[in-house]
This record gives C-alpha cells, sequence and structure tokens, in this order.
C-alpha cells in the first residue's frame, strides 16, 4: 500500500435496526491508492456498512477515522464534502440531459456577467471532455445524451464526475452487476485508472472474478460479519467464493453443480 | 483488458448522425416548421382579409400572447416534471381577487394586484408543497385545486356581489401606476408616427381622425416577451436552469447530485400560478371587469402549446421558445380560421390533431436522444 495509514478506517462498526443487528462489528481500512474490494453475498451487510461510509446511516457503535481524525457524519452532504463519494447501482444520470449538463449536476460552474449568474457552459463542455478523454471514452460531443451512452460509459462518466469534484475516497455500489462482459471490463479499467491516481477505491460487488481482476485487498461480508481481510494474492478466487457463502452449503452444492459457479 | 480503450481517436460504433437528425433533437423544431406551415397557410388563405394588416396582426398577436404567457410558466413547471391544472381557475380567482379588493373593498387598484399576486404566489407554493410532501401526481393534486379555485371565483362574487361578473374595474384603475403595467400600452408615438406616415390604418373620421387604430404595443404582448426572454435565459443559461432539467429527468438521481429538488419543483409551481396572475391582471385591466368563468380550459390550452414546443410530458426535455411558438401557433390558428371565414368550431378539431401528432412527434425524438428502442 502507498501509505502507512489508512484514508479512512472503519473499527468496530455496529449497526442494529430495532431488533435486527445488520453489522455486528465490523473493521476495514482502506489505503489511498487500493482497490479496496468488499464482497458479500446478499443480505450480508454491504449495503448497510456503505451507507455508515458514506454518512447515511450512523453506527450504533464503533467509529470511523478519516485521515486519522474521528468523524461523525450528520448526513451524506458531510461525507461528500469531506471527500467520500459514493456511485450508486442506480446512476445519478439522467438520460435526457446531455453529458456535460449531468457533469456538472448540482456542482454547476457559474460565471458573472453583471448581476447575472451564469451557467458556464464552455467551461463545463471542455472540462467534461478532457475528463472523459482521460477515462478513455471519446463523446461525439459534450452536449451528446447520456441516454445514448452504454451502461459501462456511464458508470464511467458517474466516476470520473466523482473523481473530478474532489473524492478521495470512492465507494462503487455493484457498478459491474448490470453489464455486459466488455462493458464491465471498460468500468474495470477506470476503477484501474481512478486508484493510480491515488483515490481510495471501495469496490463493492459478489462477483469474485470482477473483484480479483483489480482488487488490492479483498474483505468478506458475511451475516454482518468480516470474515477477514485478504491481500491479493492470498487468496483463490474458490476461497473467495466459499467465504462469501459461508463455506459449508456451497460446498456442498459445488459437488453436484461440478465446480461452475 | 487495459487496451479496450486505447483505440481512442475514433469509436467504429459511434455512427455518424446526419444534420437533419442532429437538427430533429431540437426541441424547438416542431415548433418552428410547425409556425412556417401555419403562416404560409394564412398567407395563401387568408392573406387579403386584414388578417396581416395592424388591427389584425395585433388581434392574433394579442391572443397568442396571453397563450405564450400561461405557456411559459407551463413549460417551465412541465420540463420540473409536473403539470398544473389549476391554471385556468386561477387565472378566474386571480381576476376575481383583483375586482373584489378594488371594486367591492375599495382599495387602491395598485394595491389589489399586489395582494392578487401574494395569495396566487401562495396557493402555487401550496400546490408544489403538498406535491412535493405527499409524492402523489401534481395532475391529482392540481386537479383538486382546479375545482376549489373555481368555486371560489364563482361563489365569492355571488355572494358578495350577487353577480358573476364584477365591473367597474376600468374606473379604479384610471391612473393607477401598476394598472398601466398590465393594461397600459407602449411606444404610442411610434405607432402614430406610423400613422402619420400612412405606414398603419388611421381613423378617417370622428374624434379620433388621424390617429392610427393601433395607437400602441399592449402591455400583454410586452409581459408574453418579457416572460419568453426570462424563461429562456432561466432555463438554458443559469445553474438553476439545469435544476429544472434534472428535476424533471430523474428527481432521484438529481437529489444524489445534490439538486434541491423540492425547492425547484415548488418555485417552479408559484412560477406557473404567477403567470397565471399575470395573465388574469392583463385580461382584467383590458376588459375592465372579472367574470367567475375567465380562464375556463386555458391550462389545457397551456399545455397543449407546451407540447407542441416539443416538450415532453414526462418532463425533464423542452423549450421555452417552442413552448412559445406552440402559443404563436394557437393563436394564430385560432384568430385565422376566423379571418379566413371557416366554422370556428373547427379549431377544436385543429387543436386535436395537432396535439396527437406532437406527441408521436416528440415520442419518437425522445427515442432519437436516448438512443432506446
Amino acid at each position: 500500500m502507498s501509505s502507512s495509514t489508512p484514508l479512512i478506517e472503519m473499527q468496530n462498526i455496529q449497526k442494529h435496526f430495532g431488533s435486527v443487528i445488520a453489522l455486528a462489528g465490523v473493521s476495514v481500512g482502506v489505503y489511498p491508492g487500493e482497490c479496496h474490494c468488499l464482497l458479500g453475498d446478499n443480505g450480508a451487510g454491504k449495503s448497510t456498512f456503505i451507507k455508515t461510509m458514506s454518512g447515511v446511516h450512523k453506527p450504533t457503535s464503533g467509529s470511523i477515522l478519516f485521515e486519522g481524525q474521528p468523524m461523525h457524519f450528520a448526513d451524506p452532504r458531510d461525507a461528500i464534502a469531506a471527500g467520500i463519494a459514493t456511485v450508486h447501482q442506480h446512476l445519478a444520470m439522467i438520460p435526457l440531459m446531455s453529458v456535460s449538463r449531468n457533469f456538472f449536476m448540482g456542482n454547476e460552474p457559474v460565471r458573472k456577467i453583471g448581476p447575472l449568474k451564469m451557467f458556464d457552459h464552455d467551461y463545463a463542455n471542455r472540462i467534461t471532455m478532457e475528463e472523459m478523454r482521460k477515462m478513455g471514452i471519446n463523446l461525439r460531443g459534450p452536449d451528446q445524451a447520456v441516454g445514448t451512452l452504454s451502461g459501462g460509459e456511464r458508470q464511467t462518466v458517474a466516476i470520473a464526475r466523482a473523481v473530478h469534484f474532489g473524492a478521495k475516497v470512492l465507494i462503487l455500489d455493484e457498478p459491474t452487476s448490470a453489464l455486459g462482459v466488455r462493458q464491465t471490463s471498460n468500468v474495470l479499467v477506470t476503477i484501474d485508472k481512478v486508484r493510480k491516481q491515488g483515490v481510495a477505491v471501495v469496490f463493492i460487488t459478489h462477483n469474485v472474478r470482477h473483484a480479483l481482476a483489480v482488487g488490492d485487498r479483498f474483505t468478506v461480508l458475511n451475516r454482518g460479519q468480516t470474515l477477514g481481510t485478504a491481500k491479493r494474492g492470498e487468496i483463490s478466487a474458490e476461497e473467495l467464493q466459499d467465504l462469501m457463502a459461508g463455506g459449508q452449503e456451497l460446498a456442498t452444492l459445488e459437488g453436484s453443480l461440478g465446480g461452475t459457479v | 483488458m487495459s487496451d479496450a480503450h486505447t483505440q481512442i481517436a475514433g469509436d467504429e460504433r459511434i455512427k455518424h448522425r446526419s444534420r437533419f437528425r442532429e437538427a430533429l433533437i431540437r426541441p424547438e423544431l416542431g415548433g418552428i416548421i410547425g409556425t412556417a406551415i401555419v403562416f404560409f397557410m394564412f398567407l395563401i388563405f387568408a392573406g387579403d382579409s386584414g388578417m396581416f394588416n395592424s388591427q389584425g396582426i395585433l388581434n392574433w398577436s394579442q391572443i397568442s400572447a396571453q397563450f405564450v404567457i400561461i405557456a411559459v410558466g407551463a413549460c417551465l413547471l412541465m420540463i420540473a416534471g409536473e403539470f398544473d391544472l389549476s391554471v385556468g381557475s386561477m387565472i378566474g380567482f386571480a381576476g376575481m381577487l383583483i375586482a373584489i379588493f378594488s371594486v367591492t373593498l375599495g382599495w387602491p387598484v395598485w394595491m389589489a394586484i399586489i395582494t392578487t399576486f401574494v395569495v396566487a404566489l401562495a396557493i402555487g407554493a401550496l400546490n408544489g408543497y403538498i406535491v412535493v410532501r405527499t409524492g402523489l401526481p401534481s395532475f391529482i393534486v392540481t386537479l383538486a385545486f382546479l375545482f376549489i379555485l373555481r368555486g371560489f371565483a364563482i361563489y365569492l362574487p355571488q355572494t358578495i356581489e350577487r353577480k358573476t361578473i364584477i365591473g367597474g374595474v376600468a374606473d379604479a384603475a384610471e391612473g393607477d401606476w401598476l394598472a398601466a403595467v398590465f393594461g397600459g400600452k407602449i411606444l404610442t408615438g411610434l405607432f402614430q408616427w406610423l400613422g402619420d406616415n400612412g405606414w398603419i390604418a388611421v381613423f378617417e373620421r370622428g374624434t379620433r381622425k388621424g390617429q392610427p387604430v393601433v395607437d400602441g404595443l399592449p402591455m400583454l404582448i410586452v409581459w408574453a416577451l418579457l416572460l419568453v426572454v426570462v424563461g429562456h435565459f432561466i432555463l438554458t443559461k443559469t445553474r438553476f436552469g439545469n435544476w429544472i432539467f434534472a428535476a424533471g429527468g430523474d428527481a432521484e438521481a438529481a437529489r444524489n447530485s445534490g439538486v434541491p429538488v423540492n425547492r425547484v419543483k415548488i418555485l417552479m409551481f408559484m412560477f406557473t400560478a404567477f403567470c397565471a396572475t399575470v395573465f388574469a391582471t392583463c385580461q382584467v385591466m383590458e376588459f375592465g371587469s372579472a367574470g367567475s368563468d375567465r380562464g375556463l380550459l386555458k391550462e389545457f390550452e397551456a399545455i397543449i402549446a407546451v407540447v407542441i414546443g416539443g416538450a415532453l410530458l414526462t418532463g425533464g426535455y423542452g423549450s421555452v421558445i417552442g413552448a412559445a411558438l406552440g402559443a404563436l401557433i394557437f393563436g394564430v390558428v385560432q384568430q385565422g380560421l376566423f379571418f379566413a371565414g371557416v366554422e370556428s368550431s373547427l379549431f377544436r378539431v385543429f387543436l386535436g390533431v395537432i396535439l396527437l401528432c406532437a406527441v408521436i412527434l416528440n415520442t419518437y425524438i425522445r427515442r432519437l436522444i436516448t438512443g432506446e428502442r
């Protein structure tokens, strides 16, 4: 890892919803420039965990250290201001609007002409084209509608936008789950590029192969608990799969399926 | 994997689009073509009927200006993803308030107008608040206000004055500064000069001999132009305009990006109410009276003008210029049929047909933009 202190460190996080224990003491640290994969089956607590990290939920107990300081996020805006950005499964992208309008949605650059504050379209268009080119997407023009982009390209726009607006920690919530093979690889390439810029990436997925393709470290969640964090090269796809499913049941299943899962 | 996107120079999968298709995805296109066709038709069929002399032009421009005023409000609201069906009732209600305040209660007209605007904006805000709070479709919420406001527009004058039309506003408005902003005329000197030079018609005899028949530009038209310019500027050139598109395109996505969607929507409901009240005030000042049935069906006409202008009913896409052209088409056809001597009920047939065509065209355009099939 490129740095000795984690950019964000979640220590022994517990989250209870009434009588349901969604997280039962999870500890994860993410370093700048690493891609930390968070794996888990449905209902394992992945969503609750990243929502805690991004300020949507407050932990019932446990502490969050951001750049070494304890953090208490009142709401997601605090977390975004601190540099924790989430790219949701359901993207914050509007198909009918142009890429450039989408890119700056909620953060529109403003140019003042006398008392009038105008949306600086020239600046927005230029930056959008630049950032997209960096990510390897060749737009027809900044006014191209997002609706004409593929799912993978939309993910890339969303990621580029988060990074452009100063994300230090980028949480990607299952970015590849609805994508085809080629689009998935585009998104994985994007993740790799972002990581090299020194951003700490938290990559949530339940696809072991996608995780292994770009991950530096892997944390598996199961029933609200961490089953440990492994470094790249220390763990195989089969082991990860086992951990996610809780080991035993899948082993018997796998036998009957001939190792195809 | 790493070479998946290295060939950046050109992507063979992006088809080059023809200029025609590029032009098609401009929302105003339908409005521009429609306007051209309408003027062309009436120049042929009603060119010698007086439709294009000064009185004729004033006639259809005033009707069009009325449509434009409410269409601008409806347009921005529709782009923000909502409808307001209470526009027509608001016109009747606001006009009635002005008449009651100024004639029955004897307030100065400027005070009556300002109070009416405050009440109307509050009702607009209430509409918006209910919609964003409950998450109910604005169609239903504003339908309720269609009946509530119309009911009051009938009940109030009947209870207070025992009639449904309150006159005498013209006398009360005599010399009032704010009344002139809605009911006055500007550029009277220019029109006199045009008349003196024989370029526009002047009265041949009577007390006004030598004065031009059209003696100035009515404030109604000035308001319409002003609202179009301001509306277009806000929508396309400001940060708030981006929020309007975003709120209508996908409210959830906009919220995730930090757009204050609720505020945008409530403000747009207020703006629609503002436009309806401008309409009402101009009308009351022009007629010198307020009637319970004023503004009937105007909400639908506003929506039709907006749709002809290329806006999508589902929100997130549209243009103020387009809506204004839609309103112009409306006004020109409504008055043009009269000039051309065509039975005026055919206007409704025309409306229905053009609405259907516009919606079908818009759906096709939407597919073009988003690439859906």
